[in-house]
């Protein structure tokens, strides 16, 4: 079960220092089942923080509608839903990739799994907060002025804590093409920090039909979302090779959605 | 026999007694191609229609036992279904986006909710799609300012929707058709089921003919599963079912019989060009083109190339109009 010796790989330049401080962040949520799986984040510092306000109810609905509307259905290749701490990477195509993508984990993974999005989109509008703030409760990374204190890395360590997964988009926008965008190296410097995480790559399949650029009413097709293969940071991989076989393993997924 | 009631259970009781014998053949079918000899894609299609049938068969049951408007309902949804299948399948442009709102949240519910409102709205559901949509998709798609590829993607919107909402919708209008000495709601729904059942069963004979006696493929490249043998196979089997139900229906013997056929002809036409659109697009199955979901189109081919043939025949020989 590939999906399942990751806590055999945390070996090289994980610190327990790191996890304290990273164990500080506000988002811990106190979930047995994650923590004990990774048993060298036992020792940090427990949780200080009270875990956020989210709406169960609203989000059990509001992924039933992202089911309905997407009508995505839903692959494991090579890898389980599991609670353990994971970054899944998607290519990112429509506003309602990190929903849809949310909505296909099952609810005690979702439970545990933040969206990372855009600031500048995610709090435009009353709806758009409340949803990013009470129902996925997403990390909104600004994207315009990229400061110390808001560093994305920093605000992505600290919201993963010791217990939560998150959804990145690392070509960092939404892409018209047809062809994936180079990655950004935020997923290098996360794998860097906590290379116990397992990195689930994702291939998000028509939801741009469904939700295109520019547009703000859904027309319900038919998609499709698959999970590949947990991937890792091997010891002394270059930031540009690791970037490029993250991007493959999307790409990969594709090919293999094509086939079928 | 002229007691409304008791000719729609007759009707119930024989569709369940051919449904349970069909469905033993496709179990018997089953168990010889396990041992080898059969094509087990064949049969396991074969035992696939069948299920689509009891699953019908069970839909149709609200209509003995709702209103009109659920089964228009439960019809809107796999209409509106089958639209998304096919939608999905046709490349479209961004471009297309507003005109396919248009199509899926306004124009299908439109036709639903007309072909509820009763037979006098014939004069306006048969022409909502045909004839407003027709003309306004090309226009909404011209607004959006892509050019590319113009009337390619419009004919492809326009041909989903006729095929998916504009036909099938005309298998709940059946039970709106006021045919005289024929107007108990269990008369009405009676006409739904028979036309269902002959469709399906069509669909369950195409594929036994085919395993039993195919040998002439009538168009290799668009499916070599569809032969003369199993044309007239079907054509043969579902005649002989509708006269054995002529009772349950407004027709004569004889009539029944060529209803019978026409249904399934329609049927079989049907399923031909379905698998040519699906040969053009390079799958086999609408439902293997986003694995998990289960093809709906693929199994209401033929009722909705049968729908409106058989409404109009019905309804130009028997219904006040």
């Amino acid at each position: 079960m590939p999906g399942y010796n990751s806590a055999n790989r945390t070996v090289t330049s994980f610190e327990s220092t790191d996890a304290a401080m990273l164990a500080t962040g506000a988002h811990d949520r106190d979930m047995n089942s994650a923590a004990s799986s990774r048993g060298s984040n036992d020792d940090a510092a427990p949780p200080t923080a009270s875990p956020p306000q989210t709406n169960r109810f609203i989000a059990g609905f509001l992924a039933a509608l992202a089911r309905l509307l997407s009508g995505f259905s839903v692959r494991w290749i090579d890898s389980q839903p599991d609670t353990c701490q994971r970054v899944y990477f998607a290519n990112h195509t429509s506003h309602l990739d990190p929903l849809v993508l949310w909505a296909a984990l099952p609810s005690e993974v979702r439970a545990l799994t933040r969206p990372v999005a855009a600031h500048d989109y995610w709090i435009k509008t009353w709806l758009r907060r409340y949803i990013a703030r009470k129902v996925f409760d997403a990390l909104l990374i600004d994207r315009e002025n990229v400061t110390v204190k808001n560093n994305p890395i920093r605000m992505m360590l600290e919201a993963i804590g010791t217990t939560n997964s998150l959804i990145v988009f690392p070509e960092g926008h939404r892409n018209t093409a047809d062809e994936l965008d180079e990655f950004k190296s935020g997923l290098y410097y996360l794998a860097k920090k906590r290379p116990d995480l397992e990195l689930i790559p994702v291939y998000i399949d028509n939801v741009n039909r469904v939700l295109p650029r520019g547009e703000f009413l859904p027309v319900p097709l038919l998609s499709c979302i698959t999970f590949g293969a947990p991937m890792w940071l091997e010891v002394k991989e270059p930031k540009d090779s690791f970037l490029k076989r993250a991007r493959d393993a999307v790409i990969r997924l594709r090919e293999m959605d094509r086939e079928e | 026999m002229s007691d409304p009631l008791t000719r729609t259970w007759l009707l119930v009781g024989g569709v369940l007694a051919v449904l349970a014998v069909t469905t033993a053949v496709g179990q018997y079918l089953r168990a010889r191609a396990e041992r080898g000899g059969l094509n087990p894609s064949v049969v396991n299609d074969f035992n696939l229609r069948i299920r689509a049938w009891w699953l019908m068969s069970s839909v149709l049951a609200a209509a003995f036992l709702f209103p009109l408007w659920v089964t228009v309902l439960i019809f809107g949804l796999i209409s509106f279904w089958s639209l998304r299948e096919f939608i999905t399948l046709t490349p479209t442009r961004p471009g297309d986006h507003r005109a396919l709102f248009w199509v899926f949240f306004i124009i299908t519910p439109a036709q639903f909710v007309l072909v509820g409102m009763g037979s006098q709205m014939y004069g306006v559901y048969s022409v909502l799609i045909p004839v407003y949509a027709f003309l306004f998709i090309p226009v909404r798609v011209a607004f959006s300012g892509d050019a590319k590829r113009f009337l390619e993607r419009t004919a492809k919107i326009q041909a989903g929707l006729m095929i998916c909402v504009y036909c099938l919708s005309h298998a709940p209008a059946l039970m709106s058709l006021d045919i005289p000495g024929f107007r108990s709601p269990w008369d009405r729904a009676r006409l739904l089921f028979f036309f269902v059942v002959i469709a399906q069963f069509g669909d369950v004979m195409q594929y036994f003919w085919q395993r039993m006696a195919g040998r002439r493929i009538i168009a290799p490249t668009i499916n070599p599963n569809r032969t003369w043998e199993s044309f007239l196979g079907t054509l043969g089997s579902c005649s002989l079912l509708g006269a054995a139900l002529y009772w349950a229906t407004p027709f004569g013997p004889l009539e029944a019989v060529g209803m019978s056929a026409v249904i399934a002809l329609m049927g079989f036409a049907g399923g031909m060009t379905m698998s040519a659109i699906k040969r053009d697009r390079g799958v086999k199955d609408y439902g293997t083109l986003v694995t998990g979901h289960g093809g709906v189109l693929d199994r209401i081919d033929s009722i909705c190339f049968a729908a409106p043939v058989f409404f109009h025949f019905t309804r130009l020989l028997h219904a006040e109009w």
